[in-house]
C-alpha cells in the first residue's frame, strides 16, 4: 500500500510550484513597497476602503439572502416532480452556465438601460419607467442571475438525498405538513443550504466584471479594487497584493465558520 | 397549488433565460447595435467563420479546455490513488492544499499566478513562463486537478479496500493490479472529473484575463475585451451555435440514457 | 509511477509547439492599440507585403497600457502611447530607442510641427500616428441650452445623463480645467480640489466609460459625454442629433506615437510595421477611418476633402492656444493621481 502513496508525489510538487508558492508571493507582496522594502503601509492605506470593503459585502450578502428565498422553493418543488421531469429540470438550470457569463450579464444592460427593452415596455404600457442600470441595484441583479443555479442545485441534492421514510415517520406520529417541514425537512435540506451560500457569497464577494458591466463605475466592489490596481488605471501591485491577503482571509474565515455550523448540525 | 408552483418555475426560468433568448435573436440583427432591432440576418454567421481573431480565440479556448482536463485528470487521478492510500496527517495536509484553488475567489487565483509567473520569468529569467499559451495551461490546469481529485475519492472509498491487495496476492503485477482492478472500478469518477474540468476551463473568464498574456487570448477574454466597447453580433452568433451544440449534446445523451433504462427494465422483466 | 510522469510529459510538450519556447519570432508582431484605432485593412495589407503575422490586441487607457507592460508578463512590439505616457515610458526605461534608418518615411512625410516634442525631445523614441483634440458631446435633443462650458458636467438638470472619463488623467484634468488651473499642475492643494469636485459630481454621472461612450451617446442612453473629438465623427454617422464643442476653459491636445517597448521580441518588424503605417496613403486611411487628425500634410491632400478639412480637427495657430498638451508629471504627483483617483470610487 505504501508504494501507492507514490502517486500523490507528481501533483504535491505541482501544488507546492502553483498553489503554495504564489500565495507566499502575494504576502511577499503585501508586506513590501515597490522597491521591495518591508513595510506595513498597504495595509495602513487600506483603511480608507472601508466602504468598498462595506459594499462588497453588503452586496454579497442581499446577493445570497435573495439567491436562497428564491432558490430553496425552486429547488424543493424541483424534487417534488417526478423522477423523468426532475432530470430535465435540473439540466434546464445547469444549462445556462454553458453560455459565457459575460454575455449573458452583457445581455442584461440591453434589458436594463433606460431605453432598454424593459423601459421600453414600460413605456409602451404607460408605467413609470425604471432607473436601475448604473446602480447596486443592477450589480445585485446581476450577481443574482449568475449565481442562483449555484445555490438551487445543492438544496436540490440534499432534498433528493433526504430518508423520506423520516418524512413518513413524522407523518404518522401525527405531524402536520407544516411541522414536517420545520422539523424535518428543513433541519435535514441544511447541508444543502449551506454549501449554497458558500458557493453564492464566495464568487459574489470577490467578483469585479459585474460591478464593471452593469455598474458603470457607481459601485466599486473589492474585485475592482485589485484588478485596477493589478492591469487597470492605477498601478500598485503591492497594495492590491495587501487587499487580496486580506479578502482571502476574510474568505476562508467565513468558510470556516459555516464550516464549523455544518459539522455541529451532523453531530446533533 | 400546483398552478402555484408551476407559475414559480416558469417565472424563475424566465428569468434564467431570457438574457440568453435576447442574446440569440441579436444574433440575427441586421444592426450593430445592441438594443434595436434592425431587421433579420445572417450575415453574423457568416462572418463569424472569417474573423480570424474570433477562430484564433476559439481555438485557443478549445485547446487550453482539452489538454488542460486530460492533464488534469491524469494528474488528478493518481494523486487520488495516492492520497487515498497515505495516513490520515499526509492526507489532510494533501486534501487542504487541494481545497486552496476550489474555494479561492477566482481574482486571487488569477492574480497569485500572475506574480508568479512574472517572478519566474523576470526575477528568476526563466523565458518558458514568460504570459503565453503555455502559462495559461498550467493556470487552468491548477484550477481543474482539483475537481478530478474530488470526483475520484469518493469513488476510491466506496472500493473495497481488499481488492488491489487480493489482485496482488494472485499474482498480479501492481501495474496490471492498477490498471486491470482498481482503475475500472473508479472510471466513472474519472470520467465526471475529466468532465467538470474541460467545463470549468471552457467557462473561465478571470483567471484567462489575468495569465493568458498578449498572444494567446481566450475567447472569454477576447468577450471581456470587447464587453468594454461592444460586443459584435459575430460572438451572438458563435455563443449561438455553441450553446445550441451543448443543449443538442445533452439532449442525445438524456435520450441514451432513458432507452438504456427501458432496456435494462425489459430485460429484467423477461428473465 | 514513471508512465504517469512520461504521459504527463507527453501532453504538456505537445502543448509546447503553441507556446514561446518554439515560436519563431521574426515573423509575427504583436501590436497593442486603443481599440477601433485603426483602419484593419492596412494591418492586412501590411500583413501580405512583408509576410509578417500581426497579434493585434487592444486597451483601453494609457494607464491600463502602463500597468499591463510594468507588471511585466506581456510581450507587446509596437504600442500607441499618448505624450505624457512617452515621456513617463522613456523616463522609466519601458520603450527603447528606434533605428530611424528603417522608417526612412519619419522624415519624409511627418510635419516639421510634429517632430521633436517636449515629450521626446530628440525625437529618439517615437513617431506620431494621429493626433487630436478633447471636446465635449452632448445631444442637441436632450440639451436645448448653448453648451460652453465644461460646468454643464455638473448641472443637476442632466443628473443620470452625463458620462465621464474612465481614465485619471482626463477626468481629473477636466475638473482642473474647470476650476482654472493647469493639466500638468503638481500642486496637491489644487488637485485635491480637482477630486472634491468630482466627488460633487458623482452622484450625477451615469458611468465612467471609455469607449462604451459609443454605444451611450449613439443610442441616446445619455446627454453628455467629454471624449476624443475625432471620435464624435464616427458617433454622428449613428447619430446626426449629436454635436461636439471645445469648452471656453480650454481643452486637451493630444498626440499618439507609435514606440516600440524594450521587451520586444520583434524590433525590425516593428520598427517595419511603424514605418509602413507612416506612408501617406495608410496615414490617409487609418485618419479617415478613426476620424482623429492627420500628422502629415501629404497624407491629408490624399484624403477625402470632407474628412481633410473639418475644422475642429485642424485647429489655427490662434486657437491652438486655447489647447494644453498633459507632460510627463512627476513620480509623486502620479502616485497622488493614483490615490486620488481610487479615492474618487472606493467612496
Amino acid at each position: 500500500m505504501k508504494k501507492l502513496t507514490r502517486f500523490a508525489w507528481p501533483y504535491g510538487g505541482w501544488m507546492m510550484l502553483f498553489v503554495i508558492v504564489p500565495l507566499l508571493i502575494v504576502v511577499w507582496f503585501a508586506f513590501t513597497n515597490g522597491a521591495g522594502d518591508f513595510t506595513l503601509d498597504n495595509f495602513i492605506s487600506m483603511k480608507s476602503y472601508g466602504k468598498v470593503f462595506g459594499r462588497s459585502f453588503g452586496l454579497a450578502i442581499i446577493t445570497t439572502v435573495i439567491c436562497l428565498v428564491l432558490g430553496y422553493p425552486l429547488a424543493y418543488i424541483m424534487s417534488k416532480l417526478p423522477p423523468k421531469k426532475q432530470g430535465v429540470f435540473v439540466l434546464l438550470t445547469m444549462l445556462p452556465m454553458w453560455m459565457n457569463f459575460l454575455l449573458r450579464t452583457y445581455a442584461w444592460l440591453t434589458i436594463l438601460e433606460n431605453t432598454g427593452l424593459l423601459n421600453r415596455l414600460l413605456g409602451a404600457l404607460g408605467l413609470p419607467l425604471l432607473h436601475i442600470i448604473n446602480t447596486p441595484a443592477a450589480v445585485a441583479l446581476g450577481m443574482i442571475y449568475n449565481y442562483l443555479p449555484f445555490m438551487v442545485l445543492p438544496i436540490y441534492t440534499a432534498l433528493t438525498k433526504m430518508d423520506h421514510s423520516l418524512i413518513e415517520a413524522a407523518r404518522d406520529l401525527g405531524c402536520s405538513s407544516r411541522q414536517v417541514f420545520v422539523k424535518v425537512v428543513l433541519p435535514l435540506s441544511l447541508p444543502g443550504v449551506i454549501s449554497g451560500i458558500t458557493m453564492v457569497f464566495v464568487p459574489g464577494v470577490s467578483t469585479f466584471v459585474i460591478s464593471k458591466l452593469l455598474g458603470g463605475g457607481t459601485s466599486m466592489m473589492v474585485g475592482d479594487l485589485i484588478d485596477i490596481q493589478f492591469l487597470g488605471g492605477a498601478y500598485n501591485p503591492n497594495l492590491g497584493a495587501a487587499i487580496s491577503l486580506v479578502m482571502m482571509i476574510v474568505i476562508f474565515l467565513f468558510m470556516g465558520i459555516m464550516q464549523r455550523f455544518d459539522d455541529e448540525k451532523g453531530v446533533k | 397549488m400546483k398552478f402555484l408552483q408551476r407559475f414559480y418555475m416558469g417565472l424563475i426560468f424566465f428569468f434564467l433565460y431570457a438574457p440568453i433568448l435576447i442574446l440569440m435573436v441579436f444574433s440575427f440583427n441586421d444592426s450593430k447595435n445592441r438594443s434595436v432591432w434592425d431587421g433579420f440576418t445572417l450575415r453574423w454567421y457568416e462572418e463569424l467563420f472569417h474573423d480570424e481573431q474570433i477562430l484564433q480565440a476559439l481555438l485557443v479556448t478549445l485547446s487550453v479546455a482539452v489538454l488542460s482536463a486530460l492533464i488534469s485528470t491524469v494528474l488528478g487521478t493518481a494523486a487520488a490513488i495516492g492520497i487515498h492510500n497515505m495516513k490520515k496527517g499526509p492526507r489532510t495536509t494533501y486534501l487542504t492544499v487541494n481545497n486552496i484553488p476550489v474555494m479561492n475567489p477566482d481574482i486571487i487565483t488569477g492574480v497569485s499566478m500572475l506574480l508568479l509567473f512574472v517572478f519566474l520569468s523576470q526575477t528568476m529569467r526563466l523565458g518558458i513562463f514568460q504570459l503565453s499559451f503555455f502559462t495559461l495551461l498550467l493556470a487552468h490546469v491548477t484550477f481543474n486537478t482539483p475537481y478530478v481529485i474530488l470526483s475520484v475519492m469518493p469513488k476510491l472509498r466506496q472500493m473495497d479496500p481488499n481488492i488491489y491487495e487480493a489482485a496482488l496476492d494472485l499474482g498480479a503485477k501492481p501495474r496490471t493490479a492498477i490498471t486491470k482492478v482498481v482503475l475500472p472500478q473508479i472510471m466513472p469518477g474519472v470520467v465526471t472529473g475529466g468532465i467538470m474540468a474541460f467545463t470549468m476551463s471552457l467557462d473561465d473568464v478571470v483567471v484567462s484575463y489575468f495569465t493568458s498574456g498578449s498572444t494567446s487570448q481566450t475567447l472569454g477574454a477576447y468577450i471581456f475585451a470587447m464587453t468594454k466597447k461592444q460586443v459584435s453580433p459575430e460572438i451572438n452568433a458563435l455563443s449561438t451555435i455553441m450553446f445550441l451544440v451543448i443543449f443538442l449534446l445533452l439532449v442525445v445523451v438524456n435520450i441514451r440514457q432513458e432507452k438504456d433504462k427501458q432496456r435494462q427494465a425489459r430485460m429484467r422483466k423477461r428473465y | 509511477m514513471k508512465k504517469i510522469c512520461f504521459v504527463l510529459a507527453m501532453l504538456l510538450l505537445l502543448a509546447l509547439p503553441m507556446t514561446g519556447c518554439a515560436r519563431d519570432y521574426s515573423k509575427e508582431i504583436t501590436v497593442c492599440n486603443w481599440g477601433d484605432y485603426i483602419d484593419m485593412e492596412t494591418v492586412k495589407a501590411f500583413e501580405k507585403e512583408t509576410g509578417i503575422k500581426v497579434n493585434y490586441v487592444t486597451v483601453q487607457s494609457n494607464e491600463e497600457l502602463y500597468s499591463k507592460m510594468k507588471m511585466g508578463g506581456v510581450s507587446y512590439d509596437v504600442i500607441f502611447p499618448s505624450d505624457y505616457m512617452v515621456g513617463r515610458m522613456v523616463e522609466e526605461g519601458m520603450i527603447q530607442k528606434l533605428d530611424f534608418a528603417n522608417i526612412p518615411n519619419f522624415d519624409e512625410y511627418i510635419d516639421e510641427g510634429l517632430r521633436n516634442p517636449e515629450y521626446d525631445p530628440q525625437n529618439e523614441y517615437s513617431v506620431p500616428y494621429a493626433w487630436g483634440t478633447v471636446g465635449l458631446i452632448y445631444n442637441k435633443t436632450m440639451v436645448d441650452e448653448p453648451v460652453t462650458s465644461w460646468s454643464i458636467l455638473w448641472d443637476e438638470k442632466y443628473k443620470g445623463q452625463i458620462l465621464m472619463f474612465d481614465n485619471s488623467r482626463d477626468a481629473i484634468g477636466i475638473a482642473l480645467k474647470k476650476l482654472g488651473y493647469s493639466y500638468n499642475t503638481t500642486d496637491e492643494t489644487q488637485l485635491r480640489e480637482a477630486l472634491d469636485e468630482l466627488k460633487k459630481q458623482k452622484p450625477l454621472v451615469q458611468a465612467w466609460v471609455m469607449d462604451q461612450v459609443f454605444n451611450k451617446m449613439e443610442s441616446g442612453e445619455a446627454a453628455i459625454a467629454p471624449y476624443y473629438t475625432g471620435d464624435y465623427f464616427l458617433m454622428l454617422e449613428n447619430n446626426e442629433d449629436l454635436e461636439v464643442v471645445i469648452p471656453e476653459e480650454g481643452s486637451n491636445y493630444y498626440v499618439d506615437a507609435m514606440c516600440v517597448p524594450s521587451t520586444a521580441r520583434n524590433k525590425e518588424g516593428a520598427e517595419l510595421f511603424i514605418d509602413y503605417m507612416t506612408r501617406p496613403e495608410n496615414i490617409a486611411k487609418n485618419v479617415e477611418y478613426i476620424s482623429y487628425s492627420s500628422p502629415s500634410e501629404e497624407a491629408r491632400d490624399l484624403m477625402d476633402p470632407e474628412v481633410a478639412d473639418r475644422p475642429i480637427c485642424y485647429p489655427t495657430t490662434e486657437e491652438m492656444k486655447q489647447y494644453e498638451v498633459y507632460l510627463n508629471l512627476p513620480y509623486d504627483t502620479r502616485m497622488l493621481y493614483n490615490e486620488l483617483w481610487v479615492e474618487l470610487f472606493a467612496n
